[in-house]
């Protein structure tokens, strides 16, 4: 192992100077259908978790960064649906100018940056923080920022360890031990190859990605089927384009041929240019896909605010609220209703005398009447649960990355979802169940999703 | 008059709470179930009780001497040193049901009814013969015995039909007999049924009669039907206007049928009934709901439960925002977590639940 010689000048020099700019893949309407059925009335990354959109809690370390002034949030949404969310924003980090580039197709997230190279290059920054918006974690983008420093990285990529077993789900790194470089990358092995999983945070050069991109596109030209493992495959080409509207899986979705992937065309071939880099997180790190990980997601954020002392959320009393608790200014809360831990309560929304609300997300204008007990779930916009009513969903392990359980051999979600305007009736039972909008629930349900 | 009460085995069915009680001293609508049948027994005129047991707990003893004082009758109990069946304890009961000419009561313990015994015994004098039994109505005959009469006779039995399986009548046996001291004659000190062997004897002799029942019938022995039989009393005490119950007029009162012990405390902002007894010295906290259920002396329900068709053993706690259902039976002493739910679990005594039991279970 050669011994390699710290770039003391340059680090001194970039942390002072040398823009760096952020980007937030947002993903589009069409994406994101795990995360139904909070998705069908809100788009995932404005969902709320511990009292803020899901994207906020990703500007909020982006406004951590002192050299980023610029970030630009990148997907296929309408142009609309961040235009409120921007402006109250810019408010708040005033430091920060955001912009929403608009995909007019899916190009895939290395696809998306690449087709937006010009404005991103704008000012000709050193480097691009890219941020995938469905991940919850601290997001420690000043420690990546001095190890890519340090190493006079070209990449930084942010990785977590899982158990064994999880690990296959994920993009997983296998790194030297003392030097931190990425030796592999592989996106879902088959086979275990490493428990270093990647968080989907990154750091990149500008002069080292857009390259890598480019090359990736090239490469996809000449040899337009690389994906399409069996050489018979390539007349199945054109069906995959006509199934692709009825397709809902993230998956297949991105498997046509102009879509580039950071995580499948991009990382790996990086791995093997020596400068590619692994920061490894010990805090918290968990992914946002289905609609039950925004209870862990909005548990994780509400400790971390809660142990650096935010002052947004409420204060623990005894029998009443057991921190950490998040409740909006607008929202009525009975003094006899006990709250918490892990709870956040929307605008306007109203908790009754005696109600019991642990480990749930209540969203705007909902209401918990009296005596109801709602444990681990999620009540939609809008939502009434009745008086001694139970809405519960099952408690996951902490280090689990599933929100499923297997309940009598059959799988169920952990964490029961009502999603807009359902009711239940008083002295309703509710397990284990995902509700779509605007359901009436009067009799007892277990297990099952409602139409 | 004299009186035989079949008590029987360790009333397994009714476990867990037979597990601390003996099955007879279970409260049944904040009354010992035996007290129950020697009230009404003494009421007609009993002076003397025997109890058919095949095992001999001492508390029952205490209890049983206390009854004697209190209405001053005399009870013995007689231990079987085998089971003997539902005829055999005649037999072994002679000496008491045989010491004057009067006809004597047999009844079985698990059975609730509004006991008819002085119209009973007026009855069994008037039609001579050596003995009737009491017949309830049902409504599904064929899962029974069903008793046929004589044609053109209003009671005396004609012959007994098993689990019918075309509809020959809807009569069944309650359980509760009276009989001459001659019935004995025909029992052997062998384990015998009386059904089996006794009854079919007696009708070919054309000496049964059947006697109908009024009101109520239930056979209590094990919890589901503990529960049914606790809304029927319930609802025969409404029927009667009884002073007992608590008045339909206090603000948490929902639906009626709800018996309060005086010692008990009741929280603010409950929702109690219909269906519900609450022993001496319970506890229950603000904004409880409860439901078709029973809570044995002692226990506590802590704020916000929710507790629905649901037997609450003798000092057990249920946590606040608990929900019990689906006949649900928690032993002596049995502690359930807050926000814990239970469905059909029985629990067995001195047990803490800390986790949902979402599937009925035996908790051991």
């Amino acid at each position: 192992m050669s011994l390699q010689v710290p770039f003391h000048t340059k680090a001194n020099g970039a942390a002072a100077g040398g823009a760096t700019k952020a980007v937030i893949l947002v993903g589009g309407a069409s994406r994101g259908t795990r995360f139904r059925p909070l998705s069908l009335d809100v788009p995932k990354p404005l969902f709320d978790v511990a009292g803020h959109p899901i994207i906020w809690h990703c500007l909020t370390a982006i406004a951590k960064v002192p050299s980023i002034h610029e970030v630009y949030l990148i997907g296929y949404y309408d142009e609309s649906v961040f235009r409120d969310f921007i402006k109250d924003a810019v408010h708040e980090f005033p430091q920060l100018t955001i912009k929403y580039l608009r995909e007019y197709q899916a190009l895939g997230t290395a696809g998306g940056l690449y087709h937006f190279r010009d404005i991103i290059l704008k000012g000709r920054p050193e480097r691009l923080f890219v941020l995938n918006s469905d991940v919850c974690c601290s997001f420690p983008l000043g420690e990546m920022l001095r190890l890519f420093e340090e190493k006079d990285a070209e990449a930084v990529i942010l990785g977590t360890r899982v158990a064994e077993d999880a690990a296959t789900n994920f993009g997983c790194i296998v790194s030297d031990a003392h030097t931190r470089r990425v030796l592999h990358y592989v996106e879902k092995p088959e086979s275990h190859i490493s428990n270093l999983i990647n968080c989907g945070v990154y750091l990149f050069a500008t002069e080292a990605i857009f390259p890598s991109i480019r090359t990736a596109i090239k490469r996809r030209t000449d040899r337009p089927n690389r994906l399409i493992r069996y050489p018979s495959a390539e007349n199945l080409e054109s069906s995959f384009f006509a199934q692709q509207a009825a397709d809902d899986d993230d998956e297949e979705s991105e498997k046509r041929s102009e879509v580039i992937r950071l995580e499948q065309d991009i990382l790996s071939d990086m791995a093997d240019s020596k400068q590619f880099f692994v920061y490894e997180t010990q805090d918290f790190w968990r992914q946002i896909k289905t609609a039950g990980s925004a209870i862990p997601a909005n548990a994780l954020y509400l400790q971390n605010a809660w142990q650096s002392g935010s002052s947004e959320l409420a204060q623990p009393q005894p029998n009443h609220i057991i921190a950490p608790v998040f409740i909006h200014p607008t929202a009525r809360v009975d003094p006899t209703a006990k709250l918490g831990p892990n709870v956040s309560i929307g605008p306007r929304a109203v908790v009754g005398a005696g109600a019991r609300v642990k480990e749930s997300i209540v969203l705007e204008d909902s209401e918990i009447k009296h005596d109801a007990c709602v444990l681990y779930s999620i009540i939609g916009w809008n939502s009434r649960v009745g008086a001694w009513a139970r809405v519960e969903g099952t408690p996951t392990p902490v280090t689990s990355h599933t929100t499923s359980i297997i309940k009598n051999g059959v799988k169920v979600q952990a964490i029961t979802i009502l999603g807009k305007e359902c009711a239940v009736g008083d002295e309703v039972r509710v397990q284990n169940c995902v509700c779509l909008p605007f359901k009436e629930l009067k009799r007892d349900v277990a297990n099952e999703v409602i139409m | 008059m004299k009186a035989l009460i079949l008590v029987g085995g360790f009333g397994t069915r009714l476990r867990p709470l037979t597990l601390t009680m003996p099955k007879p001293l279970v409260e049944f609508g904040n009354k010992r179930m035996i007290l129950h049948q020697i009230e009404a027994l003494a009421a007609a005129g009993v002076t003397d009780i025997v109890l058919a047991v095949n095992y001999r707990p001492e508390i029952m003893e205490k209890y049983l001497a206390e009854y004697e004082k209190q209405f001053g009758i005399n009870i013995t109990i007689s231990i079987e040193s085998e089971p003997l069946g539902t005829a055999g304890p005649l037999k072994l009961a002679e000496d008491v049901l045989r010491k004057d000419d009067t006809p004597f009561f047999v009844l079985n313990s698990d059975v609730t009814c509004e006991y008819p015994f002085k119209e009973l015994a007026a009855f069994h004098k008037a039609h001579g013969d050596e003995g009737t039994i009491v017949v309830t109505k049902v409504e599904e005959p064929s899962k029974y015995g069903v008793v046929v009469h004589k044609p053109n006779h209003p009671s005396r039995i004609d012959r007994f039909v098993e689990k019918p399986v075309q509809f020959v009548g809807n009569r069944i046996n309650a359980g509760l007999y009276i009989f001459n001291p001659s019935v004995i004659d025909r029992v052997e000190l062998r384990p015998t049924s009386i059904e089996q062997e006794t009854f079919p004897a007696m009708v070919r002799d054309g000496q049964l009669h059947s006697f109908d029942l009024e009101g109520f019938w239930m056979d209590i022995g094990q919890p589901k039907d503990f529960l049914t039989g606790t809304c029927l009393y319930l609802s025969s005490l409404t029927k009667k206007g009884s002073k007992e119950l608590a008045p339909t007029t206090l603000p948490y009162i929902h639906g009626g049928n709800v018996l309060i012990d005086p010692s008990a405390k009741i929280g603010k902002n409950c929702r109690i009934g219909p269906n519900v007894t609450i022993g001496p010295n319970v506890v229950v906290g603000d904004g409880v709901r409860l439901q078709r259920c029973v809570l044995l002396e002692g226990s506590k329900v802590k704020d916000h439960a929710w507790v629905k068709s649901t037997i609450v053993g003798w000092n057990s706690t249920v946590g606040k925002w608990a929900r019990l259902e689906n006949v649900t039976v928690l032993g002596d002493d049995v502690t359930i977590g807050d926000e814990i739910y239970v469905n059909g679990g029985s629990i067995l005594p001195h047990k803490t639940i800390k986790a949902n039991v979402d599937v009925p279970a035996i908790i051991m």
